[in-house]
């Protein structure tokens, strides 16, 4: 078995997870070295350096978010955000009722949290979504009920980049009386976010997605009108406030609040940056090929993200042509679960365009240079395949594929 | 995916892409697979005396499923029709190492030669 070592490497997977940035580096440092107390030790000035750094981020995160500091708790990532705003929020308001609602093209970290309550007898409503990933703001209205306890949709997509309206499902959820969750992990220092105006009762954010250290994040619940309170679902230490106990991690935190220190200092100019590299991608690939298409909403979409399904050619194969070019596909052959991405099929994609799905996400240090040489090995890589492709063949041919009877397997 | 050298060389130097006249008495032409399972494969044979001469092939799949049909043609060629049928998808697994999950490439190239020598004596019989 081996691995290829191509010469020049560019990544274009800013979704997945982001380089830290040497700035947020810097800050942390001290915090493993000679600062590297604990931050719940009271009685030492090691625990209180700690503790007054930690206070410092939280500051700087909860009003990145619009809200005061005491409404945020620490934790390992939005994974665990995610699950601590679901499961926290059922265990604790199981008297109200046991129904939920989500939307099919939500992250696997609150699918499957919401899966496991159905498994405890809950109720739960998955809205879909149309061609371009956006649901039905009726049918949100009308599927929340007495008994509905949380709604939970995602700001960003992870990967068709759509972005929900989320102030607009916010006014819903508060008029309803519902409790609202909005996983922020692809929008946080990207986007606006203000969960005063967008009535979010609940938010999940995680550092590595916005030039930030790995393996931290937080929640934001909200404190009044209403007070939001959740069941821990980590017991120990009685950290955060009791609904998080663990130590902190400092360096991580401190890193977080510098990673959104540095996204908001010129959050709009970074966010038409990205814009623009991502059109350069998109016009090229779109300009020397065919049979190229957008999966998501070209209009609502985050800046960074490109999602394109290369028609007659399989993903996996793309990738392993694209030498050095780090993207995602939604192909069956690049996940674990070996099944087309769920997302794209929520959107009435087919499983062949599934199949031929790449992600592309450009960021900070994304330049123009290495759009133009990803746009080139990637269009050399369709022709390539295409050559090689009965699809493609029968398709010049004139045949209209969907009429074919396939043998399958 | 992490492939083994063979699979990568198969994948960056296909042997035998290309397409032979379906409706030539002397070809076979098996398709396999489905676009929404993520592979098609098609795989032809020219046969001359009971020997074949020639294999092409066109894959839309993965690496190994690119690997899988360009090996199936490399040893299609020079064997006779009933050395044809001894190729069994566990010989591709090893001489390309796929990894399990992988192993469904091999399966699908085996029913792809199948299928172009079904196709080819069918045509036979149907002249005879």
């Amino acid at each position: 078995m081996t691995h290829n070592h191509p010469e020049t490497l560019v990544y274009l997977d800013y979704q997945a997870t982001t380089p830290v940035d040497p700035q947020v580096l810097d800050a942390m440092l001290p915090y493993y070295r000679k600062h590297f107390g604990n931050a719940a030790s009271r009685n030492h000035a090691f625990g209180w350096d700690a503790e007054k750094a930690v206070e410092h981020a939280r500051e700087v995160l909860a009003q990145g978010i619009g809200t005061t500091s005491r409404s945020l708790v620490f934790t390992s990532g939005s994974t665990e955000s995610n699950n601590l705003a679901i499961l926290g929020v059922a265990r604790m308001y199981q008297p109200k009722g046991r129904h939920l609602i989500t939307c099919a093209t939500e992250h696997k970290a609150v699918l499957d949290p919401m899966q496991y309550l159905v498994k405890e007898g809950w109720e739960l409503t998955t809205l879909g979504v149309n061609s371009k990933g956006h649901l039905d703001l009726e049918e949100l209205r009308a599927a929340i009920r007495d008994d509905t306890v949380l709604v939970s949709i995602m700001h960003g997509n992870n990967e068709i980049g759509t972005l929900h309206p989320i102030a607009e499902i916010g006014a819903i959820c508060r008029e309803k009386n519902v409790l609202f969750h909005t996983d922020a992990t692809q929008t946080l220092g990207k986007e606006a976010i203000d969960v005063e105006a967008m009535h979010i009762d609940l938010l999940s954010a995680s550092a590595h997605k916005l030039y930030g250290p790995k393996g931290c994040g937080f929640l934001y619940v909200r404190r009044r009108n209403p007070r939001v309170r959740i069941e821990p679902i980590l017991h120990g230490g009685g950290h955060e406030r009791g609904m998080r106990s663990g130590t902190l991690n400092v360096p991580g935190i401190v890193g977080f609040g510098k990673a959104l220190e540095l996204c908001l200092q010129n959050r709009e100019e970074e966010q038409r940056k990205v814009a623009a590299l991502r059109d350069r991608l998109q016009q090229q690939l779109m300009d020397k090929l065919s049979h190229v298409h957008i999966n998501g909403d070209p209009e609502h979409r985050l800046a960074c993200n490109l999602n394109l399904s290369f028609e007659f050619v399989e993903g996996e194969s793309m990738l392993m042509g694209m030498h050095g070019i780090a993207v995602s596909s939604g192909s069956a052959c690049t996940s674990a679960s070996l099944e087309p991405s769920y997302v794209l099929r929520a959107l009435g994609v087919g499983d062949e365009l599934a199949h031929s799905s790449i992600r592309f996400s450009v960021g900070r240090f994304t330049t123009a240079d290495e759009i133009d040489h990803a746009a080139a090995l990637t269009i050399s890589t369709v022709k390539k395949l295409r050559e090689m492709s009965p699809l493609y063949e029968m398709a010049m041919e004139g045949i209209d594929l969907s009429n074919v009877q396939w043998s399958g397997h | 995916m992490v492939y083994s050298e063979k699979v990568i060389d198969h994948y960056e130097n296909p042997r035998n892409v290309g397409s032979l006249d379906k409706d030539a008495d002397n070809v076979g032409t098996g398709i396999v697979g489905a676009p929404e399972c993520g592979d098609v494969m098609k795989l032809q044979i020219q046969v001359e005396d009971g020997v074949i001469k020639d294999a092409k092939f066109k894959t839309f799949g993965c690496g190994s499923a690119i690997a899988s049909s360009s090996l199936a043609t490399e040893w299609l060629k020079g064997r006779t029709i009933e050395e044809a049928t001894e190729i069994r998808n566990v010989d591709i697994v090893e001489e390309l190492a796929l990894p399990p999950v992988k192993i469904h490439c091999s399966v699908l190239a085996e029913d792809a030669i199948k299928q172009a020598l079904a196709d080819y004596q069918k045509k036979q019989e149907e002249k005879s």
